[in-house]
């Protein structure tokens, strides 16, 4: 029932060219990468292709890699499924430093909180987004706490040793 | 006088204004929760008000917000589990499972028959729980308390039978990586039977308190309906979508611990409203229980846990008696243990819907990321336009048909 992958893998780089690139099976979930720029026309032609038809989308997650190039330190990952072939696909886009990238709540009104909590955590901006604030911590914040640099407890914390649990500031 | 305490951007002044250059009419503003009885679970929503009708509504989440995420990107993966309890607390075993499988799917492990069975009956168990109080407390809503005293009690069997076993009625933390902590003991099979031969008589008593109930029926049909399409756009998945009439179901779309071995129908709504909701539900109760006696009557014997040393923790005698065992003990709850380097996507269908965990691992002994894709979150962005024009007693029925979980939805 699943569509070809490989017959995904050809609509989409007959549209988009080298925009697109890493097709790889992901264990059961194919996946590709695709340029921030032209992300949303990605996301449009997976979903209103007639053959594609990725009508859900299942998740949206921001990613954070401080340790990839200037380039790569952001990402965002897309997560969509067609139900009627029953096939799932996800798309993924890095973004640079200053993470911006195009809003798909035009085309998918779901997407709406899931780009907010991705703002929230991460800080991503998302062009053209209708209401682009903090969702989950409050709107005092500064920080965008998901990113890697911002520590998960106070550091002044004196009452836990967690040497004692095989955890240190490398490993946790 | 209540625009006063707006500031004069907000897109409710404007309203406010324009209606009384207009035709004079005072709109108010109401604000429902965070705390309210009603709304069970911290739920804040700023209503535009002309009178009793809802005109517009504005939700505020992130009230117990308490960064799970966070907490899992700096936790061992056999300690994440405490915080998927957290999320749906109405059907933490469901969560649990479903971490579990996520992480046995990472690490490729095949979990025995008998275990996969066993997990099929605990989630069903936690479904049917989930369902119970999303229904009764419908019918408190609309003021039927007694439906909700007839099946409640059903619910304290079903976290019975978790304690039996696991040892936690709420927040189970239940299972380990490969299956079980323990077989379950005889105990738990009978209480399982015993609630088997009692439940199925107070639902149907329950049912037909409300199926053709004259003011049940005035309450909830066509209250907070939804259409397929729309339903879709939103995210919506498990019952609210299927009342909608969509019949996807993860445990029929991607079949998982076996549910494939089992026969049972997808019960499915048609105009997505209230009443629709609630009978979609209904209706999965009794297919939870067939599947429930179904891998009860195929229960295979064998172990209840996969032989995957390296991941699930020893008996405690060999432990003290045994050199490897000591080693193996130890890794684990350091949480060295092998991991490897992928990323993974893996589906159930909790009480509210799919329920995803997104994992990405880094082969550390934490998870680099880990989305959770929570149903509550996603389709509690269509309540606003929900109750757009329903009645404010309409808004409270409303939330509690669509089983907004306040955990899940702030995770």
């Amino acid at each position: 029932m699943a569509i070809e992958t490989v017959h995904i893998q050809e609509k989409v780089t007959g549209q988009f060219g080298a925009h697109v690139r890493c097709f790889e099976m992901q264990r059961d979930i194919f996946s590709f990468e695709a340029d921030a720029s032209v992300i949303h026309e990605v996301i449009r032609f997976l979903k209103e292709d007639e053959e594609l038809n990725f009508h859900f989308l299942t998740d949206l997650a921001g990613v954070h890699y401080p340790d990839n190039d200037d380039d790569h330190q952001f990402a965002v990952v897309y997560q969509l499924h067609n139900w009627v072939e029953n096939t799932r696909i996800r798309v993924r886009t890095y973004l640079n430093q200053d993470p911006e990238v195009a809003t798909i709540t035009d085309l998918f009104l779901c997407a709406n909180w899931m780009e907010r909590e991705a703002y929230d955590f991460y800080g991503i901006n998302f062009q053209g987004h209708p209401q682009l604030k903090r969702i989950l911590n409050m709107d005092e914040m500064v920080s965008f706490p998901m990113r890697k640099e911002f520590p998960m407890e106070d550091s002044g914390r004196t009452d836990k040793d967690d040497r004692f649990f095989g955890r240190t500031p490398a490993n946790c | 006088m209540s625009d006063l305490l707006l500031p004069p951007e907000h897109r409710y002044a404007k309203i406010i204004e324009s209606r009384r250059n207009e035709d004079g009419s005072e709109l108010s503003i109401l604000n429902l929760g965070p705390t309210h009885p009603a709304t069970h679970g911290i739920f804040q929503n700023i209503l535009l008000m002309d009178g009793e009708r809802i005109l517009d509504a504005e939700p505020t989440v992130g009230y117990i917000h308490r960064a799970f995420e966070k907490i899992a990107e700096n936790r061992a993966f056999y300690q994440i589990n405490v915080l998927t309890d957290r999320m749906n607390y109405c059907s933490s075993p469901i969560n649990n499972m479903a971490w579990w499988m996520t992480v046995e799917k990472l690490l490729k492990i095949e979990v025995p028959k008998r275990a996969q069975y066993l997990r099929v009956i605990v989630m069903e168990l936690a479904r049917i729980a989930d369902h119970i109080i999303c229904n009764s407390i419908l019918g408190v809503d609309t003021g039927a308390y007694t439906g909700f005293l007839y099946v409640f009690q059903f619910r304290e069997k079903i976290y019975e039978i978790y304690e039996e076993i696991c040892g936690a009625r709420l927040t189970t933390n239940m299972g380990r990586i490969g299956g079980f902590e323990r077989d379950w003991s005889e105990e738990a099979f009978r209480k399982l039977n015993v609630f088997l031969e009692e439940f199925p008589v107070a639902w149907k008593e329950f049912e037909n308190l409300f199926e053709r109930n004259r003011i049940f029926i005035d309450r909830t049909v066509n209250v907070g309906p939804i259409t397929a399409e729309r339903a879709m756009e939103y995210g919506f998945t498990g019952p609210n979508l299927r009342a909608a009439g969509i019949d996807y179901d993860v445990r029929k779309a991607a079949p998982y611990s076996s549910y494939d071995d089992f026969d049972f129908e997808i019960p499915v709504g048609q105009s997505g409203d209230t009443y629709d909701r609630f009978c979609v539900r209904n209706a999965e109760v009794w297919e939870s229980l067939s599947i429930i006696r179904q891998a009860l009557a195929k229960l295979p014997e064998g172990p209840h846990h996969a032989d995957v040393p390296d991941y699930y923790l020893p008996p405690k005698d060999e432990v003290y008696n045994n050199m490897e065992s000591l080693i193996y003990h130890f890794k684990i709850v350091m949480g060295e243990v092998p991991v490897p380097v992928e990323e993974i996507y893996h589906a159930v269908e909790g009480g509210n819907g799919e329920l995803g965990f997104y994992l990405i691992a880094d082969g550390s002994r934490t998870p680099y990321r880990l989305k959770f894709r929570r149903p509550c979150y996603i389709y509690y962005q269509a309540y606003p336009e929900m109750i757009k024009g329903a009645m404010l007693s309409d808004a409270i029925v409303i939330l509690s048909s669509l089983n907004v979980i306040a955990g899940e939805l702030d995770a």
